[in-house]
């Protein structure tokens, strides 16, 4: 019962810390793809979609190979004395880079839907560009912004490849998928059923909640 | 305004998650000590951990995995205390990375391999034969390239002769309590694990012990961490492990003590 709800808890929290996490570059990245052409844009637009598409496992041993000790990253983190790998700052890693995509695709529509003329005219009264962002653009497409959390966080929630990868299942970085299958691969079934039953709980409140927030204006 | 709610409430959470999220163990005055040990021991281990934390009131965190899972995890960066490995190669392995001290390693347990079938299926097989034949269609081993139980398991059936036609039917699984698991479950007809795994399923059942002379010798080395997180945990967890309490809780779960024996240092592969 302790394990249910810690690992239940735990696993609520980092998704929470990963969507915290990618919200500000994801607004700015998703604000670039949206308004700006600059050199290199098809590359990042690639980029952020990538984990989308590379196997999550894959995703989590690159993650891994660049942050472990003996990583290209992982090195200096080290001398600087940050642990990352097998800890719970790498689940939200793994959370936040996998739901990454999710964001930047929902916000960047919602930028896009934002009618141009509008930060035209804030423009043309004198506003600069942070302030036209930050009154009309960003209130503007906040449905969008939101879905996109929600979208994310879910994502992060069930995040298992990249997280088996990088945090394990050691204690301390347990998620609820992760113990899941740690669970059933040694065999307590009564304990994979239990957070079952709590992931299809949070899972069922999550989607509440996001229709809820669908319907009210 | 939604937005404005919602980044306060997320902002609210995070910063609960900030302040709760890195105090493991703050119930407790010591530090906790964080054990990887092999598959095969996770009921012992937690019982023998439980047994340490009443006397000496250091909480023991539990990370139990396939050893070559948890050899890969270490040699990664993960923390760790003290591993219990089910062979010396996933021991080797990081010593040979620097993370354990070769001198802070003995042998502790012993093991036996057997052969096991569905409960409903006993008299199937009751020899090594009996694996290659027709009925048998699929045999579970823990990976042979990796899993310990595998390697062992390989090992011992090249012994008997019939690796060769074993090969092809083996399902290679990620630790041996998936291997047992595949039984239990009917998914293949039979499996090589320990005898102490046996007692963890209701429904798989022996169809013979791989006799102590014809299989691959068995050893359960364990080593503390040269930069451990609780040095004097560590060094009490091991102190403890050759204790006859915990010997007692290895045995009545059926391993054999290796401590008393001949402890002359194993020879590690490179």
């Amino acid at each position: 019962m302790s394990e249910l709800l810690q690992v239940t808890g735990f696993t609520v929290l980092m998704a929470t810390l990963a969507t915290l996490v990618m919200l500000p570059p994801g607004i700015i990245v998703a604000w670039l793809l949206a308004r700006r052409e600059f050199a290199g844009r098809t590359i990042l637009e690639t980029l952020v979609t990538l984990p989308l598409v590379v196997p999550p496992v894959a995703t989590g041993l690159i993650l891994l190979k660049l942050l472990g000790r003996r990583g290209p990253l992982g090195g200096f983190l080290e001398v600087v004395g940050v642990d990352i790998v097998f800890t719970w700052k790498a689940v939200v890693v793994a959370m936040a880079v996998m739901g990454f995509p999710l964001l930047v695709r929902s916000a960047r529509a919602g930028f896009e839907q934002v009618d141009r003329r509008y930060e035209g005219i804030a423009a043309t009264l004198g506003a600069r560009p942070l302030r036209v962002f930050w009154t009309i653009s960003l209130p503007l497409a906040r449905r969008s912004l939101l879905a996109g959390a929600l979208l994310g966080f879910s994502r992060a929630i069930g995040e298992f490849g990249a997280t088996v990868m990088i945090a394990g299942a050691l204690p301390g970085a347990r998620t609820l998928s992760v113990a899941i299958y740690q669970n059933a691969e040694l065999g307590y079934d009564t304990a994979a059923l239990s957070l079952i039953v709590a992931a299809v709980a949070i899972g069922f409140v999550a989607i509440h909640i996001s229709n809820r927030l669908g319907t009210a204006t | 305004m939604y937005m404005g709610c919602f980044l306060r409430i997320v902002l609210a959470a995070s910063l609960v998650a900030a302040c709760t999220g890195t105090t493991d163990g703050r119930h407790e005055s010591a530090p906790p000590i964080l054990v990887s040990a092999a598959a095969s021991l996770s009921e012992v281990i937690s019982n023998v951990g439980r047994a340490f934390e009443r006397e000496t009131g250091i909480r023991v965190l539990l990370n139990v995995a396939g050893s070559q899972v948890l050899a890969a995890q270490i040699i990664e960066g993960a923390p760790f205390d003290v591993f219990v490995s089910a062979d010396e190669r996933q021991m080797a392995r990081t010593i040979d990375a620097g993370l354990i001290d070769i001198d802070q390693t003995f042998e502790l347990l012993s093991n036996q391999l057997v052969v096991v079938v569905p409960s409903d299926r006993l008299g199937t097989v009751t020899h090594p034969d009996d694996l290659t034949d027709a009925l048998i269609r699929r045999v579970a081993l823990g990976d042979p390239e990796a899993v310990p139980a595998g390697v062992y398991a390989r090992e011992y059936l090249k012994e008997v002769g019939v690796w060769d036609s074993v090969s092809g039917k083996i399902v290679p699984t990620r630790n041996v309590r998936a291997a047992l698991r595949a039984v239990e479950l009917g998914a293949v007809e039979a499996a090589v694990v320990y005898r102490t795994d046996v007692a963890t399923s209701l429904h798989v059942q022996v169809a013979f012990e791989v006799p102590l002379e014809s299989g691959p010798r068995i050893v359960y080395p364990i080593g503390v961490s040269t930069d451990p997180q609780n040095r004097e945990g560590a060094a009490r967890f091991k102190d403890f492990l050759q204790s006859p309490e915990a010997r007692r809780l290895f045995e009545a779960s059926g391993f054999v003590s290796l401590l008393g024996l001949d402890t002359s240092r194993s020879h590690f592969p490179e």
